[in-house]
């Protein structure tokens, strides 16, 4: 079983290298669809085998519990998704001369690595190689921002690069700190960071530098997961990007950051109390609610509204985790595998949108609803998921969220976040509605949607209607996740 | 190696390393920031290689020569590649904030690194742990550096300054990371770099400078 492991990073460097040295064509182009579909079989296979909370390893190196399964399982399906909507839109933006064969090649290159970094994060036993890992995306994702190469597009890459290194680089010296105090404690050098020894020796790790330690990767790994005070690149990086990029930044990157975080928290709670994580979260999380409903409701420029909804979803995703219980945080593994699906259908939609109007102001674009019923369609779908509106998983999850607050006396907490996420509904409901709905104005350009496009967006409403109506065999999965977090409570 | 040797080594690169970092403070001129860096890369290095020459530990010794080779040499000539060779794109514009401030800035921070790390000394007052200070006060300088100053290069500068203090903390407390780890780290480092080196130039080509100023196009 545990070479399973190593697919989902092998499968996507294999289609990397198979892209660098083939580049852009439809063979290279489908392999990558088939390594995310992998990353998705495996994360499926590897769940059906976790039940009872069995752990895999290699090489003590690579490790998969219930919550790393969890996140493959999100990296799969909004990879796959991503992946094969990006064979349309890369010819499009081809025939539109958008971009050159150079560009195309290095798109097809560099997104399965990302990939693979991604799948390396969650998977790795270390806490110091899960930090590579991350940092690696900073660095693959880098030219796929700025694959446009207009003057906006590298403004948003250096804003991109250097904000998110500055942040990952103190996650970096919170990880040195904490390795510093686990050899205090008695873990012996080649393993000190592993995570199972780091949770065997937690009680006895020195508090005063695990306090420091755990303020230094709160804010580093909060930059890389849109949380404030390093949240700056979030907006420019996810409207410059590519759609399916974006789709993959905001609905994987932002929680694979998250999940370091989870995990470093598990840590960090059992060796100086729940308290210091909690009180971090609440202030990062209710802050990033706050800035970014208060950009929604200002907001003039359709990518980036879907931007800082996602800051919006983050900052509800750590007060949830500043709940911490069982119900919380499986509502959180939940929350973010639906918000990853709905954010590839509104990414997806909005490139379509921006290609048609080469434009991406709200005003620009009227009665989509009326000129395209594919993009229309599924855009109101990924909004009304967003909006958390049942039949649909956000519904359900945001309930939870709601119970979890109140039941760990968080009732202000709750008041706050609710009353930030009512201010962001409003925003997204009069900017959709204004795009989506309503007669198009005269002389509207025509929506074309690529047939892999269409693909991506139709696959995503279905996935999304099943997980609204029956979470099936995954919360099982979501509950082992939340008890290996210490949420038994 | 004698322990006096030995701690006096260490006392001296850890000093050179701070002194280096005040020097990039003091300095405008791209080209002498950059190969100050490669001497704060030196000091850096003597760090894992006083270490391992004192515990007779070869690993760090490979580990020190790595750090010299990569952060002496390959990454400051990276950055001094990226520099423009106009006359106005070889200097730092007017600060946001002028020279005797900045130093007496970095002098506060260097306080504040000693008070940050108490948590740290107390909990090992090694020779080496006692130095981790001047590591620190690196680190909050280099954040200095990257918010205070205009020109892209001095972003990667301060970038760079900060990695090196993060590397020097690391030698410092635990005479280094796991091997894997600090390879990975200093791949990740060398490519965040050779990126930055790049998007330098496609600004200069693009902008027709690197004033980051001209970087305001996107806002809200």
């Amino acid at each position: 079983m545990s070479f399973l492991l190593l697919v989902p990073i092998l499968a996507p460097l294999a289609a990397a290298a198979l892209a660098a040295v083939l580049g852009w064509r439809p063979l290279t182009s489908s392999v990558t669809v088939l390594a995310a579909l992998l990353v998705l079989i495996t994360g499926a296979i590897l769940g059906f085998n976790v039940r009872s909370g069995v752990r895999f390893g290699t090489w003590n190196l690579f490790r998969a519990d219930a919550l790393s399964i969890t996140m493959l399982i999100v990296i799969g399906t909004v990879g796959t998704l991503a992946t094969w909507a990006s064979i349309g839109y890369i010819d499009a933006e081809l025939a539109h001369g958008h971009t050159d064969a150079r560009g195309a090649n290095l798109y097809g290159a560099l997104v399965p690595v990302f990939l693979a970094a991604m799948a390396s994060a969650v998977l790795a036993n270390n806490i110091g190689v899960m930090w590579v890992a991350i940092e690696a995306t900073t660095v693959a994702t880098a030219f796929l921002v700025g694959h446009r190469r207009t003057r906006a597009a590298l403004e948003a890459t250096w804003k991109y690069v250097v904000i998110c290194s500055v942040g990952i680089a103190l996650a970096f010296l919170g990880t040195v700190l904490l390795y510093f105090a686990s050899l205090h404690a008695g873990a012996s050098s080649g393993d000190a960071l592993n995570i199972d020894v780091l949770l065997a020796h937690a009680s006895r790790l020195d508090p005063a530098v695990t306090r420091l330690a755990a303020g230094l990767l709160l804010l580093g790994y909060g930059a890389k997961a849109g949380l404030v005070p390093f949240h700056t690149w979030l907006a420019d990086a996810h409207s410059q990007a590519p759609a399916p990029v974006s789709a993959l930044m905001s609905g994987v990157l932002l929680s694979v950051a998250f999940y370091a975080l989870l995990r470093v928290k598990s840590v960090v709670d059992l060796a100086v109390g729940t308290g210091f994580m909690r009180t971090g979260l609440i202030i990062l999380g209710l802050l990033t609610l706050l800035i970014a409903a208060s950009l929604l409701v200002v907001q003039t420029d359709f990518k980036r509204m879907l931007a800082y909804s996602s800051m919006e979803n983050m900052g509800l995703v750590a007060v949830a985790a500043a709940a911490g219980t069982k119900l919380a945080i499986a509502a959180l593994l939940l929350h973010v595998l639906a918000h990853g699906i709905a954010k590839t259908l509104v990414f997806l939609g909005s490139g379509q949108l921006q290609a048609a109007h080469d434009s991406t102001r709200i005003s620009d674009v009227t009665g989509v609803l009326a000129r395209s019923r594919m993009v229309g369609v599924t855009f109101l779908v990924g909004l009304a998921i967003l909006l958390g509106l049942p039949p649909f998983a956000m519904f359900a999850s945001e309930l939870s969220i709601s119970r979890a607050l109140a039941a760990a006396h968080l009732g202000w907490v709750l008041g706050a976040a609710l009353l930030l996420v009512v201010i962001a509904f409003a925003a997204l409901v009069r900017n959709g509605s204004r795009m989506l709905l309503g007669p198009p104005e005269p002389g509207s350009p025509a929506i074309a949607v690529p047939r892999s496009v269409a693909a991506a967006l139709v696959t995503g409403v279905i996935l999304s209607l099943v997980l609204g109506l029956t979470v099936g065999p995954l919360l099982e999965l979501f509950q082992t996740a939340a008890t290996l977090l210490g949420g038994n409570r | 190696m004698t322990q006096a040797t030995y701690n006096g080594v260490l006392n001296l690169a850890a000093g050179a390393f701070l002194l280096a970092a005040v020097l990039i403070v003091w300095r405008r001129e791209l080209r002498s920031i950059v190969v100050l860096l490669a001497w704060q890369g030196l000091a850096l290095a003597a760090i894992p290689l006083t270490e391992g020459i004192y515990h007779n530990d070869a690993a760090l010794i490979i580990v020190g020569v790595v750090v010299l080779l990569l952060r002496a040499v390959v990454l400051p000539l990276l950055l001094v590649r990226a520099v423009g060779t106009e006359a106005h794109e070889r200097r730092e514009s007017t600060p946001l904030v002028n020279t005797t401030t900045s130093l007496l800035i970095t002098a506060a921070l260097t306080v504040l690194a000693y008070a940050v790390t108490r948590p740290i000394i107390a909990l090992d007052p090694s020779p080496a742990t006692r130095a981790v200070p001047a590591a620190f006060a690196v680190i909050l300088i280099a954040v200095f550096v990257m918010v205070s100053r205009r020109r892209a290069l001095s972003q990667a500068v301060g970038f760079m300054m900060l990695d090196n203090g993060i590397a020097a903390t690391a030698f410092l407390i635990t005479a280094g990371v796991p091997l894997i780890v600090e390879l990975g780290a200093s791949l990740d480092v060398m490519f965040a770099v050779l990126v930055l080196g790049l998007l330098t130039g496609h600004m200069r080509r693009t902008f027709g400078g690197t004033d980051l100023d001209l970087l305001r196009e996107l806002r809200g």
